[in-house]
Formats: structure tokens, C-alpha cells, sequence
């Protein structure tokens, strides 16, 4: 059911509207003196609250091993396919010769990301994090393609500590089996 | 050494000239300031000069005042591309901008701007042209500047900038009326009978050396003021531009230099309109009711005629002051509002007023 | 210097107002009327009758002919196509003509125009007593009749504008 609220009428000052000007006038009037509430941006930066999703970025475990297996699965659930992974494998020698695969390339079209986070949620490895950095700019289309280098870069270290492919090294060794 | 007189005005007139434009950059400047002070935010606060910009303290204060910012503004607008749409009616369209800015330049030729007082007691007007019909040239070159806004709008060849044009000119119409009526017991009360008929801007600053006419008569300043917003096209009677409406009003199709003249032409027009209202209803250069430079026996010399031209200049900062203060605090009327307004309300009320003056003139001239 | 000027402008007059004329765009016609009435109205500056100058901007260029603006603008009159001139037309002209001419004639003729007549006023300039006490002496009826003629028009107007019905009463 709808309901009509009538309007009240307006009082002889409200009619006259001079003295609501008036009104009006000394409210912006206090504002003029209150501090800004903008921030100046390049160089004071908001605070970032957790669990924003910004730049999607690459991690590497503790121990500097880079955590992505290249197992495409962000690729392929990406929505506006903005990733690009080249499959490369890891050198014989090796301590993670077992992990068997790395990204030989990784690119992330910038202009094509859509921030969604599905590939940080696909992720087996917990390789790929959306993390603080929401600002990114270029003067050409290439600069705004992010490589490898610059994943790894904007990424840094995740400070997890289960070190799952070291174990499962360990624990063939000893005599197979899972742990 | 004599000069030739015709030579001297025109340096006078260039000098003024010049001091109007830069107070129109740097009113536009303080526009951008309020409204940003007004909203919480800080406004321009980057641009800065080289060499001054570097002095410490003074330096870094003067650019978060923006104070640097009219010359990039300025240069902006004579070096972005200037767009001459292909549908334009091309002799009004280049022609609309400078019709538009041309009379608040004349204008400035009758409005006094202080006085200069001699040893000998003698007091001369700081005035380009001191004409006896001061007021009304003021008005008749005014009225013409509505031409540009209807002159674009017409010449864009396009919908919204159509709109604006015939709303400007609609309500400029309306509004001069009551504007004229309202200024009317102003002169009524300066040409007292017996007194040579006078309709000067300067004799009638200097009548106010007792009650400003604001406050004997403060509806006709009502009046006359309400009128000076819709003539200026000032919120809240931007009925030309309304951007929320007619994407820009009259200048839509208008770009670069072009576009700068019409900005130009709308704070000179503002400037103009509160020299006019200092002169008529602020007491022009008399710094308080009741107490002029004579008074206070400051008015002699070069001191008297600075510190007259100082006060006046403050009274119409103020005034400028108001417009921007009113501009970000009032919404935009709707147009029928507008002409309700004007035609119901503030012409009866400005006749009425008139009337009422007249009798009390009459009055206070026979009775007394 | 004072000749030279009232040439020029005397001549701009003449100009915009044949270019009122023949001008077969309406808008290009009224700009060429505002610039008759402007340089009239510099013309009188010349006769030193500010006032009467000042009028004529303020009341021709500055509030009628943006009426006229407006109207043609609302209207969007377009240009004119070029029409046979009608026997109305003509007539018009030729008598049109003829009081041009007979009027320039007896102004030519008229020992007034020669000598600067005594009964002529005093040029007031820009002092507006004169121009009141005149008004409102010598001339008050014919400018109450003015006022008078202009209310019937505007009665007229209003009268015609508004829809009628068949019996009279107002809509």
C-alpha cells in the first residue's frame, strides 16, 4: 500500500524566502572555515582496509621459491582473459626439480583485468594475491601489461610457512607415502 | 610637458581595462577557492612559479592559495584548439563572444572608482568619463550584452544552446524592469528639488555621506540586488548556462579562446554589477554610515584618493564575495519560477516601493 | 573632427538600414536595425542630446529589438524565398517615397534648418530637468495620449492572445 505524506505547508518565513537564504547562507558560511575532508592525493594515500583486492600480483614462498606451478588454471578462469601464462619447466638440477613446472612467462593485461579476484581464488598454490596497490597508470599499452619481473616485484614474499613441496620432497625420500 | 588629452584617457582606459581583467582572473580564482572552501576541499593549490614559487615560506604559502593558477587558466584557454563547429552560423558564432564581453568593458568607462581631493578642497571624480547620465549609460550598455547569449545560442545551430539563448533573453528582459523601477527612489531622493538634475554615479556617492541608501532603503537594495543576479545570469538565475539541463547553456558549442571571452564576460559583468550596487547602496568610497574620509580627515592628497579607491575596491570584493557565496548555496531556480519572480513579484513590489518612496519624499520635501 | 564623425556614423545609419531592407535572413535584419538604432543614437551624442542617445540604447537596442530577436528566434522565421513583389508592394513604395521625399523637401526648404531658430530649447545635453519639466508641461498631452495608445495596444494584444469562446467569455 502506498502512503502519501502531505507536504507541510510552508510558514510565512519560509514563503518570504529571504530569511531561508539567509539560513542557507550562514550554514555555508560555518563550512567555509572547517578543515578540508579531501585527501591530498599523491601524497597523503588512503588507508587500505583488509582484504581490499588491488593489483592482482605473483608471491614467493619464504624461501624465495616462486610458488606459481604454471598450472593455468587462472588463465583459463580469468573472465576478460587478461592473463597470459607460457609454461616453462624447472632446470634438473633443481633443489624444486620435483615441483617440475614454472611460469617461464607470466603477463597480466592491466587494461584488460577487471579486479574480479578469481584467479587469486582458482589458485591451487596460493601463488597469485590481489593485494594493496590500486593505482596503476602507463603512457603506452605496454607499460600496462605487468611481466613476470613486475608480478614478482609488486608481490613480495607471503609469509606462509607450510612449505608443502619441500615436505612432500622430504617425506619421498624417506620412503614415499603421503605425509 | 602637456599631453594631448584624447592620448591620456586612452592610457587611462587601458589601465583600467587591465585592472578589470585581472580582477576577472583573479575573481575566477577566488570562485574556485570559496567553492572548494564552501565543500570541504582545498581547490587549486599546485600551480606554482618558478622563481617565486621557490622563495621559502612565502613561496609554498602563495601556491596552496593558488594564487599562480589565473595564468595557466589563461594560457589554456588561448592555446587549446579552438573547434568552430560545421553547422554554426559562422559570422554570429565568432561575433556572440566579443558582443558579450564588449559592454562590461564600456560600462566600466562611467563607473567612478574613488576620489581625488586638492589642496585647495577641490574634488575631482577618478572616472574615465564623468557624464551626467552616468546611470543610465550603465544600463543601456549593459542590456546590450544579453546580444552575445542570445547571438551564440541562435548561431550554434543546436538544441541546448537554443534553449539557453532565448531563456537569457527572456529573463534579462524581465528583470531589467524591476531593476529599473527599483534604482528610481534612489534618484528621486538625490535630486532633491532645487538641485540640478543629476542621474551621475559619483554625485550619487557622495549623497550617501549620511545613511547609505542600503539602509533607508533596503528594499530597493533588495530588489536592485535580486535583479543584478539574474542580470549577471548568476546562480541562482542561471537560466542561461543551467548545466545540470542544457549540458551548458548558450556556450555549448563554444570552445577555447572563444569560450574564455564568455567566462571573461561573466565576471566582468559581476564586477561591474557590484561596483554598481557599492555606488548605489553602499556608500561608494565612504568608509561607514555617517563618517566619510572628511570626517576623518584623511581625504586630502593621494593618501585620501588611495584610501578611497582602497575602500571602494573592498566594498566591491565583498560584493563579489556574495555572489559566489550565494552561487554555492542556493539551488537553481526552475524557469517558470524565474518568471514568476520577475513578473509578479519583484516588478508590483518595485512599483510599490517606488510609490511609497515618492510620497514619503514628498513628505519629508514639503512638511519639513 | 564632429563632421567627420556624423559622416561615418550618418553613413552606418544609412547602410544598416538598407541593409534592413534587403536583407532576406530575418536575424541578419534585426542585427542590421540594432545597428541603425546604435548609430543613431551616436548621431545624437553629436547633438549633444545624451539623454535622447542614451534612450535610444537603452530602450530600442537594448529591450526591443531583443524582443524582436526573441520572437524571430522562436518563430524560426527561415530565410525568405525570393517572391514576386505583390501590387501592395509597389503602391506602398511609390507613396513611401513620395513623403520621403516631400518631407526632405520642406525641410530643405524651411528657413529653419539655415539658421539656428529662437524658439528652439536650449540643447539640454545630459541634464534631465529640462527634459521633465518639458515633459510634464508643454508636452503632457501628447505624451499621456502616447501612454494612452501604447495601453490600447497592449490591451489589444492581450485581448487578441487570449482564446475566446463562442459566447464571449474567457477560456
Amino acid at each position: 500500500m502506498s502512503i502519501v505524506i502531505k507536504r507541510k505547508p510552508l510558514t510565512l518565513m519560509e514563503k518570504l524566502y529571504l530569511p531561508e537564504i539567509a539560513r542557507g547562507l550562514s550554514t555555508t558560511f560555518r563550512k567555509l572555515w572547517e578543515k578540508p575532508v579531501t585527501l591530498e592525493y599523491p601524497e597523503q594515500r588512503p588507508t587500505i582496509p583488509e582484504g581490499y583486492r588491488g593489483v592482482p600480483t605473483l608471491v614467493k614462498d619464504p624461501e624465495g621459491r616462486e610458488k606459481c606451478v604454471s598450472c593455468q588454471l587462472c588463465e583459463f578462469v580469468c573472465p576478460p582473459k587478461a592473463i597470459r601464462i607460457t609454461p616453462g619447466s624447472i632446470p634438473e638440477d633443481s633443489d624444486y626439480a620435483h615441483v617440475e613446472k614454472a611460469p617461464q612467462e607470466f603477463d597480466i593485461d592491466m587494461l584488460r583485468c577487471i579486479y574480479c579476484g578469481m584467479c587469486q581464488e582458482v589458485c591451487p598454490e596460493e601463488a597469485i594475491w590481489l593485494q594493496n596497490q590500486f593505482s596503476m597508470s602507463g603512457y603506452t599499452r605496454g607499460e600496462m601489461v605487468n611481466n613476470k619481473e613486475k608480478l614478482y616485484e609488486l608481490g613480495g614474499t607471503l609469509p606462509d610457512e607450510h612449505f608443502k613441496w619441500r615436505k612432500k620432497k622430504e617425506s619421498a625420500e624417506k620412503g614415499g607415502g603421503h605425509h | 610637458m602637456e599631453f594631448n588629452p584624447i592620448i591620456v584617457k586612452f592610457v587611462y582606459a587601458a589601465i583600467v581595462v587591465v585592472v578589470i581583467m585581472t580582477l576577472c582572473a583573479y575573481a575566477v580564482l577566488a570562485e574556485r577557492k570559496i567553492s572548494s572552501w564552501i565543500q570541504g576541499r582545498v581547490g587549486p593549490n599546485r600551480t606554482a612559479l618558478p622563481i617565486i614559487g621557490g622563495i621559502p615560506l612565502l613561496g609554498p604559502f602563495l601556491t596552496r592559495l593558488g594564487i599562480f593558477q589565473p595564468l595557466p587558466d589563461g594560457l589554456k584557454f588561448l592555446f587549446k584548439e579552438d573547434v568552430v563547429p560545421g553547422h554554426v552560423n559562422k559570422v554570429y558564432f565568432i561575433m556572440a563572444p566579443i558582443l558579450s564581453l564588449v559592454p562590461a568593458l564600456t560600462t566600466v568607462a562611467v563607473v567612478p572608482f574613488g576620489q581625488f581631493v586638492t589642496k585647495t578642497g577641490e574634488v575631482i571624480p577618478l572616472v574615465l568619463a564623468n557624464v551626467n547620465v552616468g546611470l543610465l549609460f550603465l544600463f543601456a550598455v549593459s542590456s546590450l550584452g544579453v546580444y552575445g547569449v542570445v547571438l551564440a545560442g541562435w548561431s550554434s545551430n543546436s538544441k541546448y544552446p537554443f534553449l539557453g539563448g532565448i531563456r537569457a533573453s527572456a529573463q534579462m528582459i524581465s528583470y531589467e524592469l524591476a531593476m529599473g523601477v527599483s534604482v528610481l527612489p534612489v534618484l528621486l531622493w538625490v535630486n532633491a528639488p532645487g538641485k540640478e538634475g543629476t542621474m551621475n554615479l559619483f554625485d550619487i556617492a557622495q549623497a550617501q555621506n549620511g545613511f547609505w541608501f542600503a539602509m533607508w532603503m533596503p528594499l530597493s537594495a533588495i530588489i536592485f540586488l535580486v535583479c543584478l543576479f539574474a542580470e549577471t545570469n548568476r546562480l541562482p538565475f542561471d537560466m542561461a548556462e543551467s548545466e545540470t539541463e542544457l549540458v551548458s547553456g548558450f556556450h555549448t558549442e563554444y570552445s577555447s579562446f572563444k569560450f574564455g571571452l564568455f567566462f571573461v564576460g561573466e565576471y566582468a559583468h559581476m564586477i561591474i554589477g557590484s561596483c554598481v550596487f557599492t555606488l548605489l547602496f553602499l556608500g561608494g568610497w565612504n568608509p561607514l554610515p555617517f563618517v566619510t574620509l572628511e570626517t576623518l580627515g584623511m581625504d586630502k592628497g593621494i593618501l585620501g584618493a588611495a584610501l578611497s579607491v582602497g575602500i571602494f575596491l573592498g566594498k566591491m570584493c565583498a560584493m563579489m564575495f556574495l555572489f559566489m557565496w550565494v552561487r554555492w548555496t542556493l539551488p537553481r531556480f526552475r524557469y517558470d519560477q524565474v518568471m514568476r519572480l520577475g513578473w509578479s513579484i519583484l516588478l508590483p513590489l518595485s512599483i510599490a516601493n517606488l510609490i511609497a518612496y515618492a510620497l514619503i519624499i514628498f513628505y519629508l520635501d514639503t512638511a519639513l | 573632427m564632429t563632421d567627420v564623425f556624423f559622416y561615418i556614423f550618418s553613413t552606418v545609419a544609412l547602410a544598416a538600414g538598407i541593409g534592413v531592407v534587403l536583407s532576406r535572413n530575418t536575424v541578419n535584419g534585426a542585427m542590421f536595425l540594432i545597428g541603425t538604432f546604435l548609430s543613431m543614437a551616436a548621431i545624437f551624442v553629436l547633438l549633444e542630446a545624451y539623454f535622447l542617445a542614451v534612450i535610444q540604447v537603452l530602450v530600442y537596442a537594448g529591450a526591443v529589438m531583443v524582443l524582436f530577436l526573441f520572437i524571430i528566434m522562436l518563430l524560426d522565421v527561415r530565410e525568405s524565398a525570393a517572391k514576386k513583389t505583390s501590387v501592395y508592394t509597389w503602391v506602398a513604395s511609390v507613396i513611401g517615397l513620395a513623403i520621403l521625399i516631400v518631407g526632405t523637401a520642406s525641410i530643405v526648404s524651411a528657413d529653419s534648418i539655415k539658421t539656428k531658430a529662437a524658439a528652439l530649447p536650449e540643447p539640454s545635453g545630459a541634464s534631465l530637468k529640462p527634459f521633465g519639466y518639458e515633459l510634464f508641461t508643454t508636452y503632457l498631452l501628447p505624451m499621456q495620449v502616447t501612454g494612452f495608445l501604447l495601453l490600447i495596444a497592449m490591451i489589444g494584444v492581450i485581448a487578441l492572445s487570449k482564446k475566446l469562446n463562442t459566447d464571449g467569455s474567457a477560456k
